[in-house]
């Protein structure tokens, strides 16, 4: 074994285990007076190594083709990266609250650790690894999830989520040890030559691909999500929604479409009708939600739906457009959660009812949620409309007319209930508005830079070919 | 850059800077100065555009200008016009600029107001200079996004559900547009979204067949097609004044304006299969409207019943696809927007003054305000088609171009939507019998002063517009004529 080609390949889950270590570290040797000056520092360390990381390098594989690194890949993780750090500023004030001022080291290292999970899982090649991944990603999510342990809705969460999400797991193992049975290998490369169509692999795929639509919370695996998504802290729930859907959606893009490219047939039509119910179940069961969080829980489900998709299209177009949507999606569902989490965290207030006449009071909040909902509802000039345009295309292209369709006619019901909350926030006047917010600098910035992306991303098209260009590598 | 940017630079310029804007004052002054630079500038553009056919460019579309905007999906900001294009740009110049006086001293919140109106101009111009489909898409839909909100705010009655039928409506009707304009993209396999190049292609007849609907409703609800007008009563009544003005003015031109640029230009042959469908429903458009508006009361809800039957007259002749009724139909889109935005303004300004707008409420205004009063009547007698104002030069010609079909399915729909002018004749009449003259109904309204110089301003304007308009047509409709050609030819292939 070679480890010498160790660090440029594997460079993104090094340096970020260096990061976790050095905060570890610093942690539990800094003290008291440390506490004070943790926060930046983990933002800055991370920052670091998301730059260090930006820029895509050579393909490479190690262990034998157990870890393999693709140049898009980089892309991938980046977005993840720009997430995680808005989700470090968002929690900034939150993180210096009575309760968890002295938990500030296990939030910044567990959540890296789910994100390690999540590299994992992107860039693993065997089925071993990436079920490792999973596990990463999915244990320390259950302990962030119950992180506010006063607070008798997160505890539910938290042992909701990671029951489920260990029922979840051993399906989805189930599957793999039976592909191992019926194929005699776990290493992806093998898989895509060796998957057929026989009723003990298509068993074995539905089996693994349920822990998967389980992750990413579509149709029918999507119970845990609104409950999980309420109970949550705020920063918590912008972090399932986004990253954890992120990191979940690209390997739902390679796995099916590289590896089970034999069974295309199968998971076509698998995908085909789990997009169609997801959108629209979500859709409806959103209209009639009255707390926001809740109502973007069933929100990002049906966005899922959306990302399907690209999936399905399987085009390197859809690779493209898929990992445009999620980074998109990104800015604008972390722009929205920013906003909620920043009014509950003062008030307590999470009804929709709550935000009438938000406007009133505050201006630039019920702006910034204002264009997020658009931005997720797709209304141009905001990037939302593009990443949907784009995501569209791709399907039509592979002629999925009637699913496009139906995926317009959804985004109609889902203009709908964004529409509710803009409504409740301008229109509808109140007695008893939420009282004027001061925004913590950290909370502002990272709405302004969710802004900015919602705004400009779309404008410019540099960002969608650059995707395009590694995403079609992988074709 | 190209000038034509200019349209969507300038609104673009007023957002940012009445975003800075501190009081009232500067708002206006922001407002007053963009308006008229957009005004101006479309009177260059009419006078560039007739010098450079003049000289003999007989290009499909001039001042075009191309820049690549998302290459993998071929999609470029390419924007030109041509006659039809130039003559609905005017339109819209005038409309904004009589819009912003319209609403001069607009509470609560006037600087949100004029943001949003200037983002629902950009909307309309940006539809108007491009001939990307892309692009084309993005702004209609920039468009209608505004609407919410500039009624549900600013607007009065039953305004949250007016402004969600409306958005929900027409976004309904733009998610057929975007299957329509994918559809068009890889079926003809074009290479570019740009419309005269896709028009070079062919696209297979079974997808016409499906692709002209989704297009052509999707034009059609922003055009009040039957049966999916409903939106449009509801959101004009509730909107206030310069939105009404520029929704009914300009905004439901969008829809006719695409509905021939897409859906027949480019998928001629189910055009001439599909029409009678949609002739059908554009001929209960317009004579339902007119019946509609006969028995409301509102005088909001009467003009936008008007504009329901107007607008339907405008597909009613698009659908008669012979150049005259075409002609008719931009020509009829330019007097129903100038003259239904000086009823929606003329309403504003007598709303304000006598706090109803219910016709049985009022009487005898006409010596109250007598300004008013006369721009009523005169924007009354161009609804009902007075020769020398606008709308007779526009109903003639579309009137004469529908004869010219022979066979008895055109002959009947032409003479029931004829029959319409009659009942406009009705309702009009009716209503300026009722409010104008005859005894006044309360005695406070004696009180009420006439025009201000702001409203004075737009009231004029919009006259100006009506009679120049109708008494000299000609280099209008020539202008219109000429550049319909293509359209004409694609449909002979």
């Amino acid at each position: 074994m070679n480890y010498s080609n160790l660090i440029p390949i594997m460079n993104d889950e090094l340096s970020l285990l260096l990061v976790m270590v050095i905060l570890l570290v610093f942690d539990i040797l800094g003290g008291e007076k440390s506490r004070k000056i943790f926060q930046p520092v983990a933002f800055v360390l991370f920052g670091i190594h998301t730059v260090l990381n930006a820029c895509p390098r050579e393909a490479g594989e190690l262990f034998g083709g157990m870890y393999q690194y693709l140049p898009v890949m980089t892309y991938v993780k980046t977005i993840l990266n720009i997430g995680v750090l808005i989700i470090f500023l968002q929690a900034n004030h939150w993180l210096k609250s009575e309760n968890n001022k002295i938990k500030t080291g296990e939030f910044y290292f567990l959540l890296l650790t789910t994100l390690l999970g999540m590299y994992f899982m992107i860039a693993s090649g065997n089925f071993l690894l990436f079920f490792l991944g999973i596990e990463t990603a999915s244990i320390p999510m259950a302990t962030l999830v119950a992180f506010d342990k006063f607070n008798r809705k997160s505890a539910e969460a938290g042992a909701k989520y990671i029951l489920s999400a260990v029922f979840a797991s051993g399906i989805s193992l189930f599957g793999i040890s039976l592909i191992y049975g019926a194929t005699g290998t776990l290493y992806f490369s093998d898989i895509a030559t060796l998957a057929a169509v026989t009723p003990l692999q298509m068993l074995a795929f539905v089996f693994f691909a349920v822990g998967l639509f389980f992750k990413i919370s579509l149709v029918p695996f999507h119970l845990w999500t609104a409950d999980v998504y309420e109970g949550a802290p705020t920063n918590i729930t912008s972090y399932l929604s986004v990253i954890s859907k992120g990191a979940a959606v690209f390997v739902l893009f390679t796995l099916f479409v590289k590896v089970f490219a034999n069974l295309i047939d199968q998971w076509q039509s698998i995908l085909y009708g789990i997009a169609i119910v997801t959108i629209t179940i979500a859709n409806i069961f959103a209209i009639r939600q009255k707390n926001l969080k809740r109502f973007l829980a069933f929100s990002s489900i049906s966005q899922a739906g959306y990302i399907l998709l690209g999936v399905i299209a399987g085009t390197s177009i859809g690779l493209t457009s898929l990992i445009y949507f999620v980074l998109v999606y990104l800015f604008s569902n972390l722009a929205a959660f920013g906003v909620i989490g920043i009014i509950e965290q003062r008030t307590g207030k999470v009804e929709i009812n709550d935000y009438n006449g938000l406007y009133q009071t505050n201006p630039r909040l019920s702006f910034v949620m204002m264009l997020a909902l658009f931005s997720l509802a797709g209304i141009p000039p905001f990037a939302g409309f593009f990443s949907k345009f784009f995501i569209f295309s791709a399907a039509i292209q592979q002629q999925y007319y009637v699913l496009v369709f139906i995926a317009l006619l959804n985004t109609i019901i889902s203009l709908y209930y964004y529409l509710i909350v803009i409504k409740a926030m301008f229109l509808t006047n109140s007695e008893t508005p939420i009282e004027k917010i001061n925004t913590d600098l950290p909370a502002r910035i990272s709405l302004v830079v969710c802004m900015l992306g919602i705004v400009f991303i779309g404008l410019f098209s540099y960002i969608y070919e650059q995707i395009s260009v590694l995403a079609s590598a992988l074709f | 850059m190209n000038f034509l940017s200019l349209f969507v630079a300038i609104p673009l310029l007023m957002m940012i800077a009445l975003f800075f804007a501190k009081s009232r004052k500067q708002i206006q002054i922001t407002a007053v100065i963009g308006s008229s630079a957009l005004l101006i500038l479309g009177g260059v553009l009419a006078y560039l555009y007739l010098h450079e056919r003049a000289l003999g460019n007989t290009a499909e579309m001039l001042f075009t200008a191309d820049t690549i905007w998302y290459a993998p999906f071929n999609i470029h900001y390419s924007v030109g016009v041509d006659g039809v294009s130039v003559a609905m740009l005017m339109l819209s110049v005038i409309i904004v600029f009589t819009g912003v006086f319209a609403s001069w001293k607009i509470d609560p919140l006037p600087k949100e107001f004029f943001l949003w109106f200037c983002l629902l101009s950009i909307g309309v111009f940006g539809f108007f200079i491009s001939i990307d489909l892309f692009t084309m898409f993005m702004f209609y839909e920039v468009a209608l996004i505004p609407m919410y909100l500039l009624i549900g705010v600013w607007g009065s009655g039953k305004k949250e559900y007016a402004a969600m039928k409306l958005t929900l409506m027409l976004m309904g009707a733009s998610a057929f547009l975007l299957l329509g304009i994918l559809g068009i993209y890889f079926y003809s396999g074009a290479t570019t979204m740009n419309l005269v190049e896709i028009s070079k292609l062919h696209i297979p007849l079974q997808a016409q067949y499906f692709l002209f609907p989704l297009t052509f409703l999707g034009f059609g609800v922003l055009g009040a097609l039957f049966p999916f007008h409903t939106w449009s009563p509801d959101g004009h009544a509730s909107a206030p004044t310069a939105v009404s003005m520029l929704h009914a003015g300009v905004l439901m031109k969008l829809g006719g304006y695409g509905a021939f640029r897409v859906a027949i230009y480019l998928m001629p042959q189910a055009a001439h299969e599909l029409a009678w469908i949609f002739l059908i429903l554009t001929g209960i458009s317009v004579v339902y409207g007119a019946f509609s508006a006969v028995v409301q009361t509102d005088l909001k809800y009467i003009n936008a019943y008007s504009s329901v039957s107007h607008c339907g007259m405008v597909l009613f002749a698009i659908l008669m696809l012979n150049q005259t009724a075409m002609t008719g139909a931009v020509l009829q889109m330019l007097s129903h927007g100038l003259m239904t935005a000086l009823f929606f303004a003329l309403i504003g300004m007598i709303y304000g003054r006598t706090h109803t707008r219910l016709i049985t409420e009022m009487g005898g205004l006409m010596k109250v305000f007598p300004f008013l009063g006369v721009a009523y009547v005169i924007a009354g007698l161009a609804s009902l088609g007075l020769p020398g104002l606008s709308g007779f030069v526009a109903e003639m010609t579309i009137f004469v171009g529908s004869f010219q079909h022979t066979d008895v399915f055109h002959r009947v729909l032409t003479i029931a939507a004829t029959a319409s002018i009659v009942i406009t004749a009705v309702y009009i009449l009716r209503v300026v019998g009722k409010i104008l003259y005859g005894k006044t109904e309360h005695a406070d309204h004696l009180t009420d002063p006439d025009a201000r110089w702001y409203e004075r301003i737009a009231v004029v304007t919009l006259i100006v517009a009506i009679v120049a308009l109708g008494s000299a047509p000609l280099w209008m409709s020539n202008m219109i004529h000429d550049s319909l050609a293509p359209v004409i030819a694609q449909l002979m292939k």
